[in-house]
């Protein structure tokens, strides 16, 4: 949920659009966005799962690895802290994501 | 290989005034931070902080943050930004990735000011998505706009918690109940009066004790404690929350101080493990300081004058003669003591005791 209106901030919403596909569909953040906050903007909390519990971002400056995804194919990038961009293809994982296409685990 | 003459990991408050102090003193510092700018978590800090003027008191966090960078400007100093330190060594070597590539940096003096991390809390489903650190939501909702969820429930009630829990509600979120564990609010009365005019509970000896929810959170469990923290059967209560925030403390990054070897000792009094270190903030490696909330859990008004102590004591400790500068580290001193005063400072003095060694470092940097 984006905050529409604050008593000291200045955060424009009137940003940039950035266009992102998450798990296949396609989704709208803002410039200047980090993933994981795209991601909340649009109510998706569960990011990832690990040994069969579903996972969220725990520390948002990129301290705890709890917000492991797979962005452009490439694994365990800290969402927290990487920056949106346009097109760019995210994806949940599954503990430490797999490459190649190759087993989850 | 490159050189500096001193080295300042991490960009936060105690990182800027260190590197500004050395410069100032006359050496050549390089000052790393893994964010895309520095400012450390003062960046998020909406709120005006206390203390004395000297310390920026009656100025919000945020803006202290610019002006502390502003004294980054001098062309003694280089600030490498998107630049995450991965090693330091004995010899002085730093390695670093910097915008994703490996490099290596040799300095003659180290200052570790590396910050804190937000300790979790133990409960049945902490680990699901809407249970976060207090301080993640802070950066959440006042660096991007965004919040997790519309209805929070604010475990711990110290400055975090408080601070927080208010700024939830200028976001527009709801503070269904403030939960803390001990029987009296920890942070400053000022935030909780603001908070409880609005009509925020804050419940003290009770605490959270689990969430409900299968993938993420739909509700939390809360429950009375005793005065051994346990829970007390038969008072569990429902909450209809979607968010569970915890401002349960923090406690000190210390990666880098255990890579380096610095001799180091719990101490719960300033939030876990820490280097023992002398009045100068000098550790038991020679060359090698700490500064903030790494060397003790207090408040950024505390990192900076720590920040001040290490830098000029780095440049002062290489052989720069500065009498300003042994000038500024003594009122740097002088004003930490002051800070750490009066009744809240008591815990804080007892953990710095065990903390303040004599002089007997080794002399390797």
């Amino acid at each position: 949920m984006r905050i529409n209106k604050h008593p000291i901030l200045e955060i424009s919403n009137d940003r940039k659009t950035i266009r992102f596909s998450f798990e296949g569909k396609e989704y709208e953040g803002k410039e200047g966005d980090t993933i994981a906050a795209a991601l909340t903007a649009n109510d998706i909390r569960v990011l990832r799962d690990h040994g069969g519990r579903k996972r969220g971002f725990f520390c948002a400056i990129g301290n705890c690895s709890s917000c492991l995804m797979t962005v452009n194919g490439r694994t365990n990038v800290r969402v927290c802290t990487e920056l949106l961009r346009d097109n760019m293809d995210i994806r949940r994982q599954s503990d430490k994501g797999s490459i190649f296409g190759g087993v989850e685990r | 290989m490159n050189f500096t003459e001193v080295a300042v990991i991490g960009g936060g408050p105690a990182g800027m005034s260190a590197a500004a102090a050395a410069a100032k003193a006359g050496a050549k510092v390089v000052v790393f931070d893994r964010n895309d700018k520095v400012g450390g978590q003062l960046i998020k800090q909406t709120h005006r902080f206390f203390g004395s003027e000297k310390e920026y008191a009656g100025e919000r966090g945020l803006n202290i943050a610019k002006i502390l960078e502003k004294d980054l400007g001098s062309s003694r100093i280089t600030v490498k930004t998107k630049a995450t330190v991965l090693g330091v060594y004995e010899d002085g070597v730093i390695t670093y990735s910097e915008d994703g590539k490996y490099d290596r940096l040799t300095a003659e003096s180290i200052i570790i000011a590396t910050g804190a991390s937000e300790k979790q809390a133990l409960f049945e489903g902490n680990d699901l998505p809407g249970v976060y650190g207090a301080g993640a939501v802070q950066t959440l909702m006042n660096l991007y706009g965004v919040l997790p969820g519309r209805r929070v429930l604010m475990v711990g009630a110290g400055n975090i918690g408080l601070i927080v829990s208010y700024q939830l509600l200028q976001a527009g979120a709801k503070v269904e109940a403030i939960v803390e564990a001990s029987p009296k609010i920890g942070g400053y009365l000022v935030h909780a009066s603001k908070l409880r005019r609005y009509g925020v509970p804050i419940l003290t000896g009770k605490s959270i004790k689990s969430v409900i929810g299968d993938d993420e959170v739909k509700g939390a469990i809360i429950a009375d404690v005793n005065e051994d923290f346990n829970f007390i059967d038969g008072t569990e209560q429902r909450l209809d929350v979607d968010t569970v925030l915890l401002a349960t403390g923090l406690s000190p990054l210390n990666e880098l101080i255990v890579n380096i070897g610095c001799e180091q000792r719990y101490i719960p009094e300033l939030g876990g493990m820490v280097a023992l270190r002398d009045d100068n903030m000098q550790t038991s490696v020679g060359g090698v300081y700490v500064a903030g909330d790494v060397a003790s859990i207090e408040e950024a008004s505390s990192a900076i004058l720590e920040g001040i102590i290490a830098g000029t004591s780095a440049a002062l400790g290489m052989g720069f003669v500065s009498i300003k500068a042994e000038d500024d580290r003594e009122q740097a001193k002088a004003r930490l003591k002051a800070l750490r005063a009066g009744e809240t400072g008591a815990k804080i003095r007892e953990g710095i005791k065990k903390a303040v060694t004599e002089r007997k470092y080794r002399d390797v940097v």
